[in-house]
């Protein structure tokens, strides 16, 4: 029986030959993330647990991205555990304001989370990093302060469902079309405690940006982990910037899978998900006129330069509709410099945007574009529950940037086909 | 150990914002987090649920985000177990390591109700419902989680067994 590539990166990471799913394991990680809601709280544990010093000072990371730059005195004091903590441990992968991106964009740019690691991080989004061919997964803050602690973390080997994707993809449809689709056809729990490994020939010429894109709304199903086996394209992104040596796995052929699903891409249009689920997707003909207040371009799912540029060619000499306001937030700081040098701040400026600096702010509903009782937004984030990104009564709506972008312009949902 | 309460029924995909809105994660004391359990999902539940009642709720509860603060604020809030058809991943995980007890049962979600009255056996799993004299048996606990539970959570857990032996 063959292993898959979830099974063989945990496998070597035990140093057994062969696991199976189902078996419980304690595995070494190669990176512990954790972020300015999370962290604290694993802070204290470490502390608890008369703990004196992390595993390893470079593979222990904190990022204070979401409520950062600080937005009120609360989560100012958050940030500063962090701080003092990165400060007391002498961590080397620290980063300040002015040096900070959100954290799933940020790693993989700087070369921190590679192909073959096992990677655990306090956020669901940790599982972006299966991108590169990592088994990545988010975990809470308790199993963050266990990981700082001993350089190990259980697991219990997950079963994978194999997506296989074929033929081109239409005008306007990226990876995030693909993951919402995908969340349509199977639910939020349809992947509950597995691994979705994603196949096929889309896949094979889908850039790393939609890779990640995908990768990163994995959680939505409800799955452990998202996964790729690294290819030319991986090893094009990876090689320039790696800070340490990687090891590229791949599914073997008599691997067992739990289930495989086929998706014919070239019927799969644009897709938009209403609330209150990521699972809840409709085809964007279908969507009806469904009028927004505001437009959200960027979150760890889609603010990488490729986003910002599809955003771009979409808004080039257009404007916001009147009464919408449109809020772009490059992910990291090298994308801000990029975005600026590359000409697209005067594009989005143009389109009466404002261009934030990186931060999770409005995702969750923290600060930078809070919506009022009964306002909609899209946006290319990767939540639309219940209050997520303000009141109650408020509505997201999960989109592509190409969608995000026209809809600011039309005043209400649409696609750049409708724009002239 | 049996624990008695008043059922708090909730519906599926239950998820972490809904436990607890991320506006109040800038702070991290339990009992602040539990003054803000549920609130948008049903506001009666904060203001009423009291010291021992049970949560039960349909499949795939505590879907979404990581944090933590989502069993921290039901814990604080004095709830002493919850039951699902189904629980996300994390925050299985997550509850068994910071020791809120959860138990899974399809046929006690169908057959409990809002206001039921239940009492629940966390060593055997059995659910009987006091209101309506049914029983139900719940999804035995899996040996691993057992010992986590047994050693106090997860850092309990590291603290007793530095060195783990694989399977």
């Amino acid at each position: 029986m063959g292993m898959t590539i979830t099974q063989k990166i945990l496998a070597d990471h035990t140093d057994l030959k062969f696991v199976r799913p189902g078996q419980l394991l304690n595995a070494r990680v190669d990176i512990v993330l954790g972020n300015d809601i999370t962290a604290p709280i694993a802070i204290e544990q470490f502390k608890k647990a008369n703990a004196k010093t992390v595993f390893d000072k470079q593979r222990v990371i904190m990022i204070p991205d979401h409520f950062a730059p600080n937005k009120d005195i609360k989560s100012a004091e958050q940030c500063r555990i962090l701080e003092n903590f990165a400060k007391q441990q002498k961590l080397t992968n620290y980063f300040e304001v002015g040096e900070m991106g959100i954290e799933h964009a940020l790693l993989p740019e700087q070369g921190l989370v590679l192909p073959g690691d096992v990677i655990v991080g306090g956020d669901s989004h940790t599982c972006t990093y299966g991108a590169l061919g990592a088994f990545s997964t988010g975990v809470g803050s308790t199993d963050v302060a266990a990981a700082m602690i001993t350089g190990e973390l259980w697991f219990k080997v997950p079963e994978t469902i194999k997506f296989i994707y074929c033929g081109n993809l239409n005008p306007w449809v990226t990876g995030k079309d693909l993951i919402l689709y995908t969340i349509g056809d199977i639910g939020v729990d349809g992947a509950l405690y597995k691994a979705m490994e994603f196949t096929g020939e889309t896949i094979d010429s889908l850039p790393m940006s939609g890779r990640l894109t995908m990768a990163n709304m994995a959680i939505e199903a409800g799955a452990k982990n998202g996964i790729f086996i690294p290819d030319e394209t991986t090893e094009k992104f990876i090689k320039s910037i790696a800070k340490r040596s990687y090891k590229y796995y791949k599914s073997d052929a008599n691997a067992s899978y739990s289930d495989i699903k086929e998706y014919d891409v070239s019927r799969i249009e644009p897709q938009v998900a209403f609330p209150s689920l990521p699972s809840n997707t409709k085809s964007i003909n279908d969507v009806g006129h469904v009028k927004i207040d505001q437009s959200v371009i960027g979150s760890c799912t889609n603010g990488r330069l490729d986003d910002l540029r599809l955003a771009a060619k979409v808004l080039d000499g257009k404007k916001a509709a009147p009464y919408v306001r449109l809020i772009i937030i490059p992910a990291t700081q090298q994308i801000y410099r990029q975005a600026m040098r590359e000409g697209l701040f005067e594009i989005f400026l143009d389109a009466k945007a404002v261009i934030s600096t990186p931060t999770c702010g409005p995702c969750l509903g923290g600060y930078m574009g809070v919506l009022a009782s009964g306002e909609r937004a899209i946006a290319t984030t990767n939540r639309n529950f219940t209050g997520r990104m303000g009141h109650p009564k408020s509505e997201v709506y999960l989109a592509n940037p190409a969608i995000a972008a026209a809809s600011a312009v039309l005043g209400r949902i649409g696609s750049p086909e409708e724009l002239d | 150990m049996k624990l008695k309460g008043n059922v708090w029924k909730f519906g599926s995909n239950i998820n972490t914002d809904a436990i607890i809105p991320a506006r109040y994660l800038n702070v991290i004391d339990p009992e602040e987090l539990a003054g803000h359990c549920m609130e948008d999902e049903n506001p009666q539940f904060v203001k009423e649920a009291k010291e021992g009642d049970i949560i039960v709720a349909g499949t795939n509860f505590g879907c979404g985000s990581s944090r933590e603060h989502a069993p921290i604020a039901i814990k604080a809030k004095g709830i002493s177990c919850v039951i699902a058809k189904s629980f996300a991943r994390i925050f299985y995980r997550n509850a068994f390591n910071m020791g809120l007890p959860i138990l899974e049962s399809a046929d006690a979600t169908d057959g409990i109700q809002n206001g039921h009255e239940i009492e629940v056996d966390l060593v055997s799993g059995e659910i009987i419902n006091k209101t309506t004299g049914k029983n139900y048996k719940a999804s035995p606990v899996p040996p691993f989680m057992q010992k986590i539970i047994d050693d106090g959570g997860l850092m309990g857990y590291i603290a007793k067994r530095r060195v783990f032996r694989n399977e």
